[in-house]
């Protein structure tokens, strides 16, 4: 069951980034709502894969390495859903559901055994810097996908070459905004995911903060700084555009490595 | 096949010069006028006549394609007082299914000198809605006029034929509207009063820019332009300062050099903390200097820039309207179809069957309760209901017949269609 309901979300998401590529390049109109139904059908199907597995495990979707991917691909989709209704951006999907794809298909690689995280005093620290994070990168996926889409645009203003994806993209001002908007919702929940963590690390390995793997840190740090920067460029010094737009997809990738090395 | 019996007899842009078509266009009186004549004609059924700037066409069924084509040429001659081999060279002619093909073409734009503009559906609804009125159209050209805006729509979304902009104005508000979120909330400055600056201030305005300003080396051609575009007039000294103030910026002196340069552009966009700035140059010589454009959030374009953009626009609108092309030929042999359906045959055996369907549910079901029947009981039965149905059939279909041989044929073939839901 666990793992059909998995293969059902992970080929939902494949097919729904075909459809929304088609309904890119073709702009037929109905593969746009069949693109949002795939969706929706592999979102019932992730939330299906998320239940069974806390009702075997006992646990919220955050101890194990897979489960995290698996909560986090659910959250982006999530995410975007809630954007598509809210921003009516057609063309989001082209970009982040791929995004969303991805994290499942690294997810299926991932041990899938079950994982009792000992009871201890600072669990609920651990739960709390799981959750948090996943939130904060799922609102980071969101914001990649509008930097892409603003990268894009801007390209092709600026050099006068209007092709094809100067008409489907929205305008430069709604992108840049939602990228803040985006940002804004994730910096800072990555920040108390963050310090959460290092909280509890400190906490559990009663040593000092530094002791850190640091190979492992070293890309979420940079991602943190690289989100900070956009976070405050914009809302104290009116950083706006393209520096906005590359900070949020250079930070993505970022954050993404450091998931890989880190969970 | 049916013939629709559907002609048109025509002049457009294309094969006639707008010297001898504005001596052919119909006022709206004329056409009332002029349906009304038409339809008095023997060889005329239906007719509507679509006049604008780029076309007159009469469309009309008639009751032999020939004859109704000449006395539509002659009508047109007679009418406008134009000899008839004067004008004769320039007429184009549809018959039958062209004529479908034609219309779908034309209030799908496909035919007009800008391919996709929008205005000519707004004209055919017009003309239609006319002819409607004066009861001058009937059930083909109704049903013909109703498929040819379905199918304008259909084209209009599901292809790109009407998406993008071909005029200098309008590709330069569509840049503004891929720049900025919302027009309203933005405001344009005018420097320098030139009419295509105006023009293009005009068409901002029409999407909701609220606030203009406008600055010229003589102050009382800005207070007059202001005026007009319900704006602000600036000092001509003055607008280098106010710079910042304004999202977008269309340019169009007489200067003979650059008079926004890169520093003072630096200077605004620094001054606006990096809100996107938007500067459309169409003076010549240019007014801004072209590196304004390497500047971030900063976009420039002038008179040659939106000229190509325009110039790959129409380009892919051709494309596009060969995609058109194959919506329209799928349409047109669905509306033969339709066509061929007021055929009597066709209709006759599907009365048929209808009847018959009805007769055999309803024996069988009286069958199952009586059991005691025997078998040759049960085929008398079959064969009295199948008489009734016969005798029921026999007049209607001998009439029917008969009367599509007649002009109002088809609208008892409609009838019948409609009565006994054939075309479910």
């Amino acid at each position: 069951m666990k793992i059909i309901t998995f293969n059902i979300a992970m080929i939902s998401y494949l097919l729904a980034s075909l459809e929304y590529f088609i309904y890119l390049v073709y702009r037929k109109p109905g593969v746009s709502i069949l693109a949002t139904s795939t969706v929706v059908v592999g979102l019932i199907s992730h939330t299906a894969i998320i239940a069974l597995r806390s009702q075997e495990t006992g646990h919220g979707p955050y101890t194990t390495s897979f489960e995290v991917a698996v909560f986090l691909s659910w959250l982006v989709v999530v995410i975007y859903c809630f954007t598509h209704w809210r921003y009516k951006i057609k063309d989001l999907g082209s970009f982040v559901i791929p995004v969303a794809f991805l994290i499942l298909l690294y997810a299926a690689f991932l041990s899938k055994d079950v994982v009792n995280i000992p009871e201890s005093e600072f669990r609920v620290l651990l739960t709390l810097h799981r959750t948090l994070s996943v939130i904060g990168f799922a609102a980071f996926a969101i914001a990649f996908g509008l930097g892409v889409m603003y990268l894009i645009q801007e390209k092709q203003v600026k050099s006068k070459k209007l092709g094809m994806m100067y008409f489907r993209m929205p305008s430069l001002e709604s992108l840049d905004n939602l990228i803040y908007k985006a940002v804004a919702v994730g910096f800072p929940l990555f920040t108390l995911g963050f310090l959460t963590g290092a909280i509890w690390n400190f906490k559990m390995s009663e040593t000092s903060i530094f002791s850190l793997d640091l190979v492992a840190i070293w890309p979420l740090i940079i991602g943190w700084i690289l989100y900070g920067m956009v976070f405050f460029g914009r809302y104290r010094m009116g950083w706006r555009g393209k520096k906005i737009a590359q900070g949020s997809v250079i930070g993505f990738v970022t954050v993404m490595l450091s998931i890989i090395l880190h969970v | 096949m049916a013939e629709s019996n559907l002609v048109i007899v025509g002049v457009n842009h294309k094969t006639t010069p707008v010297e001898l078509r504005e001596k052919l266009a119909f006022t709206k009186g004329n056409i009332e006028e002029s349906t009304e004549k038409l339809v008095s004609f023997p060889e005329i059924d239906e007719n509507l006549i679509i006049s604008t700037c780029n076309r007159v066409e009469i469309y009309a069924r008639v009751n032999d394609v020939e004859k109704g084509i000449d006395r539509l040429k002659k009508f047109i001659c007679d009418f406008h007082m134009i000899p008839y081999n004067m004008l004769d060279k320039h007429f184009y002619t549809f018959r039958e299914e062209e004529t479908v093909q034609h219309l779908f073409r034309v209030s799908a734009s496909l035919d007009s000198m800008v391919v996709g503009e929008s205005q000519i559906l707004g004209q055919v609804k017009d003309a239609y809605s006319l002819a409607k009125s004066l009861q001058t159209t009937g059930l083909i050209l109704n049903q013909l006029f109703e498929k040819a805006f379905n199918v304008a729509k259909k084209i209009r979304e599901e292809t790109g034929i009407a998406e993008s902009a071909v005029s200098i104005s309008s590709a330069a508000v569509e840049l503004a509207r891929k720049i900025f979120e919302d027009l309203e909330n933005h405001t344009v400055m005018l420097v320098g009063t030139g009419e295509m600056a105006e023009l293009a201030a005009k068409h901002l305005i029409s999407y909701g820019v609220k606030t203009v300003y406008v600055a010229s080396r003589t102050y009382e051609r800005a207070t007059a332009l202001a005026k007009t575009l319900n704006g602000s007039a600036l000092d001509f000294e003055h607008f280098k300062s106010e710079l910042h103030k304004a999202d977008i910026i269309i340019s169009s002196t007489a200067a003979p050099k650059f008079i926004i340069d890169k520093e003072m552009v630096q200077a605004a966009i620094h001054e606006r903390k990096n809100r996107p700035m938007f500067f459309i140059d169409i003076a010549v010589p240019r007014d801004i200097e072209p590196e304004v454009n390497d500047l971030e959030n900063v976009y420039l374009y002038d008179i040659d820039d939106l000229q190509s953009v325009v110039n790959a626009n129409l380009q892919e609108r051709e494309k596009e309207a060969e995609l058109a092309m194959g919506i329209i030929q799928t349409e047109v042999s669905k509306f033969n179809n339709w066509v061929d359906s007021l055929d009597a045959i066709p209709t006759i055996v599907e009365l048929r069957k209808r009847a018959e369907a009805v007769r055999i549910q309803e024996i069988e079901k009286t069958l199952k309760k009586m059991t005691h029947l025997s078998d040759e009981d049960k085929d008398n039965l079959h064969l009295m209901t199948s008489s009734i149905i016969n005798k029921i059939l026999h007049k209607p279909t001998l009439n029917l017949k008969k009367k599509t041989q007649t002009t109002e044929g088809r609208t008892y073939l409609k009838a019948i269609r409609d009565l006994f839901h054939l075309d479910d």
